[in-house]
Parts: C-alpha cells; sequence; structure tokens
C-alpha cells in the first residue's frame, strides 16, 4: 500500500559512503538492524565466554584456566550477555517493529534514536579493553559489589564503570524515545488499549528503564567516587556502608530482570495468537499483569539479600511481595495456554520457540518462588540452583524471546523465508542443549555447589561434565541461526509474501516484505 | 502531523522523561541518607550508636544476657587485636568496662578507626557506650601496644528474647584516608 513513496536510495557506491550511511542513519529499520547484528555478534562473544566457563567446569581440579581468569570470564559473561546481547536484541526489534505495528514513518526522535545505539558499540570497546589491560579485567561478578569493586578492585575497573554509563546512557534514550513514539504516533483510531500487546510490553519496560537506570548510574558513580575521590560511600572505615551498595544495585537490579523479560513476553503474545490462528486471549488482562509485575518488581529487591542479615520484618514483606509477582506472571501464562486452548496451532520455528519459552520459563519460575522463600532461600543462597534458576529466565526465556522474534520477522525484514528444516534443527539442537546444560544445575545447587568457583569437589563431577556438553552442544547450535541469518540477509530462499504468516494480524504485515525503507508516510487505516 | 491525535507534544514528554531521569539519579544519591536515617530509627543494622551515654543506674537482677567479644583486622591489616574477655555475663543495666587490646606490628605509625557491628542487629541500640576506643581514631607507633577500654551497660529495656549479644569489631586502617577529603555525607558518620 506505501510502495508509491519508495525512496530506495540509489546513492553512489563505494566504501566511505556505505559507512556515512549507518554512521548517519536515522531510519528506525536500519537503526534496527543495526541492533540486532550488533546483538548477535555480542551473543557470540558472551557465548565464547560462557563456553570457556564450562569447559573449565567441565571436570575438577581448575585445569584448564586460571581461577582468576575464570573470575574474569564469569563477570564478563554476565555484563555482556545483559547489557550488549539481550538489551540491545530488543531495542532492535522495538526500533524495526514498533513503527511498523503503529503505523508511523519512524520513531519520534530519530536522530536521538541513532545516538542511543552508536554509543554501545563504544562501551562494548570500552569493556572489552579490560581484557587486555595490566592487571585484570573485572573479575567481582556483574553485580560488581563493593567493597570487591572498590578497595579490591582491578585498575580496568574504571573502564567498567563508564562502559556501563555508556550503556546505561544508550537505554535510556531508547526507552525515551519509544515512550515518546508510543503515546504520539500511533496512527488514528488506534487507542491505547488497541495497542499490538508487543508495543504495550515496550512501553511499561520503557518505564522501568527510566526509573532504575539512572539508579544504576548513581551507584557506579559512588563507586568511581570511593575509588578515586576519598568518599566513603560503601567503605565501613570512613562511615559508609558494604551493604548500601547491594541495596543500590538490587534496587536496580530486580526491575532489570523484568526490563529484559518483558519484551520477551510482548514477542511471545504476538507469536502464540499468530500460530494458533486466534485472537490473544484476555488482552486487557495482559495488560495489567504487565503493569503489576511493573510495579511489584520495584518492591521486591531484598529477596536478593535475605541473608545479609535484614530484620524478621523485611524478610517477611520481600518473600511475599516477590511470591506475589507469580499471580500476574501466572495470569500471563495461563492466557498463553488459553490461546492456545481449541486453535487451529501449526508448528514453525517461531512457535516451537514460543512454546519452549512457555514450559521453560514457567519453570524458571517455579525455582524462582523456592528461591523466595526465607528459609529455603538461606540453604540456596550463592549455590548452582540460582544460577539454574536465573539461567532458565535467561536463556530460555528472554533469548527464546529473541530467537522466536527473529525467526517471526526475519522474513518481514529481509524478504526472504528461511529455511524451516534448518530452523526446525537450531530449535530442537538449543531446547536439548538448554535443558542438559542448566537442569543438572539445580541438582548441583541443592547438593550445595557454590557458584562462582573455579573448581569443585569430586561429587559435583558428573552433573557438570553434563552440564558442560550441553553447553557446547547449544553453544554449537546457534551456527545455525547464524547460517539461518546470512542466508536470510543474502535474499537466499523462498520470497517471503506480505502476510507471510497466514494466522498473522497487524499493521506491519499489511506492508510489502521487506517493506519500503520509508514506509506509513500517511497514517495508515486502523480497523 | 497535523492529522494525528496528540494531546501533549513530543518535547514535553522528552523533557518530563528527562527530568524523571535526572531525579532517579538524584534519588540514588537521597537514598543514602534515606538508609541511614532508616536503619537508625528503626535500628536494624546493628551499628550502635556514636554518642556516649551517661552510665546506668538501675540494674535489673531478674535477667542475665550473655555478651560476646570479636575483633576482625580488615584487609590483612598487620596488628595484633584481641579483647581481653571473650564473653561476660551481665545484669541488665550493670556498667562494664572491658579492654581490648590492640598491638601495631608494622614498622611504621598507623591510625585505625574500630567499626562495632552488633549482631543481632535490634540490639544494638540497647547496648549503650559511656566512653569507647571507637568513638575515634586511634594512632599508634611501631610496635606499640595498647589496651583500650569500653565502658558500657545494655538498656534494661532490651526485648525479652535476646539473651545473647555479640559485639564485634573490625579494625580499618584510615592512615591514609583524610579527614579533610571526605565528603560530608561520610563525615556525618565519623564519630566526634
Amino acid at each position: 500500500m506505501e510502495q508509491t513513496l519508495d525512496l530506495e536510495h540509489s546513492a553512489p557506491q563505494g566504501f566511505l559512503t556505505f559507512i556515512k550511511r549507518w554512521l548517519f542513519t536515522t531510519n528506525h529499520k536500519e537503526i534496527g538492524t543495526l541492533y540486532l547484528l550488533f546483538s548477535l555478534l555480542m551473543f557470540f562473544i558472551g557465548g565464547i565466554f560462557a563456553l570457556l566457563i564450562r569447559a573449565e567446569l567441565f571436570q575438577p581440579g581448575a585445569r584448564l584456566l586460571n581461577p582468576e581468569f575464570f573470575n574474569q570470564m564469569t563477570t564478563l559473561h554476565g555484563l555482556v550477555m545483559l547489557f550488549l546481547a539481550i538489551m540491545p536484541a530488543f531495542s532492535g526489534f522495538a526500533n524495526w517493529m514498533i513503527p511498523l505495528m503503529i503505523g508511523t514513518p519512524d520513531m519520534a526522535m530519530p536522530r536521538m534514536n541513532n545516538w542511543a545505539f552508536w554509543i554501545l558499540p563504544v562501551a562494548a570497546i570500552l569493556l572489552f579493553s579490560t581484557l587486555f589491560m595490566d592487571g585484570s579485567a573485572p573479575n567481582f561478578g556483574w553485580t560488581m559489589y563493593a567493597p570487591l569493586s572498590t578497595t579490591y578492585g582491578p585498575a580496568s575497573t574504571d573502564y567498567l564503570i563508564l562502559a556501563i554509563h555508556l550503556m546505561g546512557l544508550s537505554s535510556l534514550m531508547g526507552a525515551i524515545n519509544i515512550i515518546v513514539t508510543l503515546l504520539n504516533l500511533r496512527t488514528p483510531g488506534m487507542t491505547m488499549m488497541k495497542m499490538p500487546i508487543f508495543c504495550w510490553s515496550w512501553l511499561v519496560t520503557a518505564f522501568l528503564l527510566i526509573g532504575v537506570m539512572p539508579v544504576l548510574a548513581a551507584a557506579v558513580t559512588m563507586m568511581l567516587m570511593d575509588r578515586h575521590f576519598a568518599t566513603s560511600f560503601f567503605s565501613a572505615a570512613g562511615g559508609g556502608d558494604p551493604l548500601l551498595y547491594q541495596h543500590l544495585f538490587w534496587f536496580f537490579g530486580h526491575p532489570e530482570v523484568y526490563i529484559i523479560i518483558l519484551p520477551a513476553f510482548g514477542i511471545i503474545s504476538q507469536i502464540i495468537p499468530t500460530f494458533s490462528r486466534k485472537k490473544l486471549f484476555g488482552y486487557r488482562f495482559m495488560v495489567y499483569a504487565l503493569l503489576a509485575i511493573a510495579f511489584l518488581s520495584f518492591i521486591v529487591w531484598v529477596h536478593h539479600m535475605f541473608v545479609t542479615g535484614v530484620p524478621l520484618a523485611a524478610e517477611l514483606f520481600f518473600m511475599y511481595t516477590t511470591m506475589l509477582i507469580a499471580v500476574p506472571t501466572g495470569v500471563k501464562v495461563f492466557n498463553w495456554v488459553t490461546t492456545m486452548y481449541r486453535g487451529a496451532i501449526s508448528f514453525e520455528t517461531p512457535m516451537l520457540f514460543a512454546l519452549a519459552f512457555v514450559i521453560l520459563f514457567t519453570i524458571g519460575g517455579f525455582s524462582g518462588v523456592m528461591l523466595s522463600m526465607v528459609p529455603a532461600d538461606f540453604q540456596y543462597q550463592d549455590t548452582y540452583f540460582v544460577v539454574a534458576h536465573f539461567h532458565y529466565v535467561l536463556v530460555p526465556g528472554a533469548l527464546f524471546g529473541a530467537i522466536a522474534g527473529a525467526y517471526y520477522w526475519l522474513p518481514k525484514m529481509t524478504g526472504v523465508m528461511y529455511s524451516e528444516r534448518l530452523g526446525q534443527w537450531h530449535f530442537w539442537l538449543s531446547v536439548i542443549g538448554v535443558n542438559l546444560t542448566f537442569f543438572p544445575m539445580h541438582f548441583l545447587g541443592l547438593a550445595g555447589m557454590p557458584r562462582r568457583v573455579a573448581d569443585y569437589s569430586l561429587q559435583f563431577a558428573n552433573f557438570n561434565a553434563i552440564a558442560s556438553l550441553g553447553a557446547f552442544l547449544f553453544g554449537f547450535a546457534q551456527l545455525f541461526f547464524l547460517y539461518i541469518i546470512i542466508q536470510a540477509i543474502r535474499g537466499k530462499g523462498k520470497k517471503a509474501s506480505a502476510k507471510v504468516w497466514d494466522g498473522a494480524e497487524g499493521l506491519e504485515w499489511t506492508l510489502s516484505s521487506p517493506p519500503p525503507l520509508h514506509s506509513f508516510t500517511t497514517p495508515p487505516k486502523f480497523e | 502531523m497535523s492529522s494525528r491525535t496528540r494531546k501533549i507534544s513530543n518535547k514535553k514528554i522528552l523533557f518530563s522523561l528527562c527530568f524523571t531521569t535526572l531525579s532517579m539519579f538524584g534519588f540514588g544519591f537521597a537514598m543514602i541518607p534515606l538508609y541511614n536515617v532508616l536503619c537508625k530509627n528503626l535500628g536494624i543494622n546493628g551499628k550502635t550508636d556514636k554518642k556516649a551515654y551517661l552510665t546506668s543506674d538501675e540494674i535489673d537482677l531478674s535477667r542475665t544476657i550473655r555478651v560476646e567479644f570479636m575483633t576482625n583486622n580488615n584487609n590483612y591489616l598487620p596488628w595484633d587485636f584481641y579483647p581481653r574477655l571473650q564473653h561476660i555475663q551481665l545484669h541488665p543495666g550493670e556498667n562494664i568496662l572491658i579492654y581490648f587490646s590492640a598491638k601495631n606490628n608494622s614498622k611504621r605509625q598507623m591510625t585505625v578507626q574500630a567499626i562495632p557491628s552488633v549482631s543481632p542487629g535490634l540490639a544494638a541500640r540497647y547496648l549503650k557506650k559511656t566512653e569507647c576506643f571507637c568513638f575515634t581514631q586511634q594512632t599508634f607507633k611501631p610496635d606499640q601496644h595498647r589496651d583500650m577500654p569500653v565502658l558500657f551497660h545494655i538498656d534494661p529495656h532490651l526485648p525479652k528474647n535476646i539473651n545473647t549479644i555479640t559485639l564485634a569489631y573490625t579494625l580499618f586502617d584510615t592512615t591514609n584516608l583524610k579527614q579533610a577529603k571526605l565528603s560530608t555525607q561520610s563525615l556525618a558518620h565519623i564519630p566526634n
């Protein structure tokens, strides 16, 4: 419908032009592509770190890596995956799809959008440069607890602090842009409660980002000041309190996990109706559940700190609020299941990943409820049970959400269908690999294996060997994903129709595949 | 874009969101006084009061409390630091004078600060000190040895369910921590 105004760039070719085009682009689709490709690269780098960790843990005895280097790997794996792989992936989908879904030509602030992206590679370079510095890269875990990061932090910690400031700025600019776009640029007739659910999930996420990213920035600023300007925010010697750092960090850290998972909820809530050929069940309650989760995420942070000696009243309060989160999350899971109920379901790759998401994320949710109980948490704290829990919500949760979104929208973005056969291979290897890797970690944790240690005692050897094999299976399965994406970008494959999936609904499917560079220059009709 | 329905301009939303962002950054810093006030008033983080209390003149002989003493050296501080008594049985309201022994084993003059911590945390506000070496920084010459006093009593209002209190001191090296450079925020917490 929009092909009349096709300003497809027929600019002069050349290396410099190419660089300039991508460096200065303000087009939401191009910026979305940049985000997604960047995130894919970071996913593989973070994955290599993870495989180094698992290679070390394949056998007991700290044989492969220096324990100091192992600590750097756990730190960087966490930071890279959260801030540079998962978050930019969802920003990429937001940039690509939100303007198409709400029928607007571009994001509200295209120049800020460009800036928000190009800060990220700079942050990544700062972060990775620490690996090549004298001393060591940051080695205190992604949580950067004081005094490990202040009194004992290696010199390179300063680079990490600045990288976090930049990543925070980038995500804040992205969030502000998304909020303005969603509030002001919806096509006439699209009220808030008629927005696609993916847009809602990002609106809530963006507000969470604005609420907590600045608090992390404040915390790392204090860290920097403690390190260099003789303040004592986190140093007991000067009258500060190291525990205060944990409060600040988790005030950011808990909403952060919802920042990561809510866009995945949104993507899954788009995919399941498409492949069930039904409308999303309980749209209104899905929106309320998002809002409830966002609100609750601000009042649960102390559940990360139950063993710090907080008073009983606080333990009880935060235990109950944490358990309460299971209610809106349960609403979402039940609504997904009910959407599928009596639907004409077909099992294309995006749907497979979405189904795995629903099941495996729920397992991660259950172990979360177990961890929420104070007496149980005393036992599980800092064991592999925690590692199993958060990897179940982050890998088959957030990451599968992103992968499902990639398969779902790849034909729309590139104009060609991916190979369904390879997609299925990717799915089955991934889902087997993920469970082989992370399921045994539950048992390891219950048996008392501590996390963040490069070595372990002999009785943990078998499960660790299984987990490592699973991790390598999962890691190498991602090469299928890489290959599929490269083929799609090269335009190899069946031509995709405008609608791509017969059950798909929404404005984005009214455009050709791939959509013209400039779409919806006049607002489309909605319903 | 006039065809689109919009109530608030992009700029207004942008400014209010930027304002929110900045205020949340400020909130991060505001958490510090907030945290300290909350912890102090609720008595929840096991820090004893910094002010010196009058000695008690009312003894509750009906109860006996066990008070244990612990010491730690922060960051491999080359000092000997230990309580002269490991633990003591006392009645609430009884004035107790005990000594902690400290010796600077290094070859240079050092200044240290002892930071107290009471467990269970809720007992902290009932442990009242009249005099304590932790009220001030202590400067020791090389190889100097000194016994440092603590004069304290337990408030008779101590909750009935608390029978054992642990008082722990951690010794921090503050030789290079210049008072003048400390932020006003942290100064508020340095005793005296």
